[in-house]
């Protein structure tokens, strides 16, 4: 079907970017009227992307400037329309949140909008991209933003952790480069469609093998899995609170795990049955971040430092489910790339909050928070749950699928390692929860003013949702996630789509 | 073959570079260098012995089926979009270096450590 | 900062307006011979970098010319999404090559649709992006601190 709407999705979010710089010479409060609109726009075209889907049953796609196969393709299924969902829905929280955060600094709102206009956009674009090339392009726009924004702040350790960040992540990007020529060398074309019909010609030879590989390294420094986590730690905690939000709740998982599934399962066509080293070697990176992020998490007296390294414990809860490769599995992992999404983009958001309000960020110094900020207590409080798997939260059911997944692929210390991380998720997050927010009736207790309203409706608007999305988890199952899933696991049926259609 | 090998040689000197130099501005142009075997790789890929720039001057050429006998245009094009994008990080880069001179007085990236890691 | 010789100076008195100008023969003719938008606007840059670097600057002017480019970088972005935008909304695709009567002449330099207009708007993105990153970096001190 025919997807007028697409390009909007990258247009409207790079126009905004152009618009920023400009009107805010003028007046510096455009920047903020601007980017708001902007993202409450974005998110209005997922909806209207998503019911058009919905309704005509076929996926959207669409070729700029009309050249069809040899241009450039967009395309829109079902794992587009939840990524792209989450992408703008926190895009839009973020950027309510902005509003009030930038009051301490200084200047430079204009620069932080614009910034973060082109992350959102380079998002969109490689949500929606349907072709190797532009992935590429568009997750290097969104890291060079993220670049930027890590260092937003310039004091001495954001400045380092942005030099760091970004010497790895743009060596992960060369590699991902080097990893297109050889595929271009050949395959001869970059269409995502026509490219999985030449790969299945060719067999599982060794250099197919070597090019995932090649791809993989890449995809694994974009999402700071844990052999290459040591830049994810220092940048969310570095970055200003709301972009920690975007960058752990959606940039690592759109650059890393998306684009890694869009292309391994509907281009390369790997399937559980037929190439299960793939699988076993994604449960056993995914397993060993899984362990390591929770362990460390665990030891870190830092606010935000122990939220990034719950991050890296997360994206292995989703390697694994992934790795465990049934219906149950892939769902599980792409639910909880929505919870993670609405619950650490919650936490990172109340962490800012604190921080602007008390002025510190170590666990030792906060103390019972409740008495004075209840409404960024009880979100933080409620996103921890989720994010622990509680029920009724998004989280709950996310973990529940995983767990589901790995009995019925009988692998029954998967499900056991996952029940138990689940615990020790529980266990920092609470820890959190009680040294910060709650206190013992006779200890003193920080003086703090609540967030500005803007900060907390933001805050509140997203762990409304997740707790939303645990209460409604047959519909967004059945209409959001499970059609995603099925996106996956019917592989190399992404191709007929597109060349039939 | 040898250009292969030797744009392979050129990244790992770059990988080198940034994984043993201590200096900043040392590290940025040893990305560089994984940023230009990189891009060399892709150039040679659509290279072609004795064939043409892909280039058409007269309609007359399309006729005759010169495109035959073109080089492939499209990594060309793509690696113009790749300079383009690691001339923004090289400058990003470079800025990033030049304010941490400003913060640390020095170049020295073991001296840097703010940060527990 | 300040200037730099005599030598220097006169000299690029006499290079600055060629290279501006042959900065924007490769832009304006990037839809018919190598080059483009791309290459133009580095020309173009260069030129005014080399003037900055051989007269030398005040702090006021510095800054004047970090917001002057800025903007010109902001209207060449918006220029080409606006070319984008044309196509999409007069034929239905983006970035569609339509709606323009002079397509499609061999070595005419009023051909080629749209692509001349986005080689404009790519060289004055490039052309004022490059000088800010310059100025940027070369005067960090006090425009990123603004």
């Amino acid at each position: 079907m025919e997807g007028r709407i697409l390009p909007l999705f990258v247009a409207a979010p790079l126009a905004g970017a152009f618009l920023v710089p400009l009107l805010s010479k003028l007046w510096s409060r455009f920047s903020d009227i601007i980017a708001n609109i902007t993202t409450a726009l974005l998110l209005g075209i997922s909806i209207y992307s998503w019911l058009i889907l919905n309704a005509g049953g076929m996926p959207l796609h669409y070729w700029v400037g009309g050249w069809r196969i040899i241009g450039i393709a967009m395309w829109f299924d079902a794992l587009t329309a939840l990524i792209i969902f989450i992408i703008n829905t926190v895009a839009f929280c973020v950027t309510i949140y902005s509003i009030r955060y930038l009051d301490r600094y200084t200047s430079g709102r204009w620069k932080f909008f614009t910034l973060l206009l082109l992350l959102i956009a380079g998002l969109n674009g490689l949500a929606i991209s349907g072709d190797l090339f532009n992935m590429f392009v568009f997750i290097e726009i969104s890291s060079i933003a993220s670049y930027a924004l890590v260092a937003f702040g310039t004091e001495e350790e954001e400045v380092e952790a942005a030099f760091k960040y970004m010497v790895l992540g743009e060596v992960g990007g060369a590699i991902l480069l080097f990893g297109i020529a050889l595929i271009y060398a050949r395959a001869s074309t970059l269409n995502l469609a026509h490219l999985s019909q030449v790969l299945a010609g060719m067999g599982r030879t060794p250099f197919y093998w070597f090019v995932i590989g090649t791809l993989l390294i890449g995809f694994a420094i974009k999402m700071g899995m844990e052999p290459f986590h040591a830049w994810l730690a220092d940048a969310h905690f570095s970055a200003p609170a709301p972009i920690s939000a975007m960058l752990s709740g959606v940039f690592i998982k759109v650059t890393g795990v998306y684009a890694m599934c869009r292309l391994m399962f509907n281009v390369f066509g790997v399937s559980r049955a037929e190439t299960p080293a793939f699988f076993n070697l994604l449960i056993a990176f995914g397993a060993v971040s899984m362990v390591l992020g929770g362990l460390l998490a665990y030891t870190q007296t830092d606010y935000k430092r122990l939220l990034a390294y719950s991050s890296i414990s997360q994206i292995g809860y989703i390697l694994v489910a992934l790795g465990i490769g049934n219906f149950w599995g892939i769902a599980g992992a792409l639910f909880h790339i929505l919870a993670h999404a609405l619950g650490k983009g919650t936490l990172f958001l109340a962490s800012g909050a604190v921080e602007r309000q008390t002025g510190t960020r170590n666990l030792e110094e906060l103390k019972g928070l409740e008495g004075s900020m209840p409404a960024t207590t009880w979100s933080h409080t409620l996103a921890a749950f989720s994010m622990a798997g509680i029920p009724p939260f998004a989280g709950f059911f996310s973990k529940l699928f995983i767990i589901i997944g790995a009995i019925t692929a009988k692998m029954y210390w998967l499900a056991f390692l996952a029940a138990l991380f689940s615990a020790v998720t529980l266990g920092y997050l609470t820890k959190v929860v009680n040294l910060a927010f709650f206190a013992r009736k006779d200890e003193p207790r920080t003086g703090a003013k609540e967030a500005p309203a803007l900060m907390v409706l933001a805050t509140m608007l997203l762990v409304v949702l997740a707790l939303l999305t645990g209460l409604g988890f047959k519909g967004v199952l059945g209409n959001l996630v499970g059609p995603a899933a099925k996106v996956l696991l019917n592989g190399l049926e992404y191709a007929r789509l597109v060349l039939g259609g | 073959m040898i250009p292969y090998i030797a744009c392979v040689l050129l990244f790992l000197i770059g990988l080198f570079v940034v994984i043993s130099k201590r200096n900043l501005i040392k590290i940025v142009i040893g990305f560089s260098l994984i940023e230009y075997a990189v891009n060399l790789f892709f150039a040679l890929v659509g290279f072609k012995r004795g064939a043409l720039a892909p280039i058409i001057t007269t309609p007359e050429q399309v006729r005759m089926g010169v495109a035959r006998n073109f080089v492939d245009p499209v990594p060309q094009a793509l690696v113009l979009t790749a300079i383009v994008i690691g001339l923004s990080t090289t400058a990003l880069m470079l800025s990033l270096a030049l304010r941490l001179y400003e913060k640390y007085k020095t170049f020295d990236i073991s001296e840097i450590r703010r940060l527990k890691g | 900062m300040r200037g730099m010789s005599l030598i220097v100076r006169v000299m690029t008195g006499l290079l600055a307006g060629m290279l501006l100008l042959y900065g924007g023969y490769i832009i304006l003719h990037g839809h018919l011979t190598p080059g483009g938008g791309f290459a133009g606007g580095v020309l173009v840059a260069a030129a005014l970098i080399l003037v900055s670097l051989a007269y030398g600057s005040v702090e006021q002017v510095e800054r004047r010319e970090y917001i002057l480019s800025s903007i010109f970088e902001s209207s060449g972005g918006l220029l080409f999404l606006g070319l984008a935008l044309a196509g999409y909304i007069g034929a239905d695709y983006f970035f569609r090559n339509a709606g323009f009567y002079y397509i499609g002449k061999p070595l005419q330099l009023i051909s080629g649709g749209i692509i001349p207009l986005a080689n404009i708007a790519i060289g004055l993105k490039v052309g004022a992006g490059l000088f800010a990153i310059f100025l940027a970096l070369g005067a960090s001190r006090f425009v990123m601190k603004e």
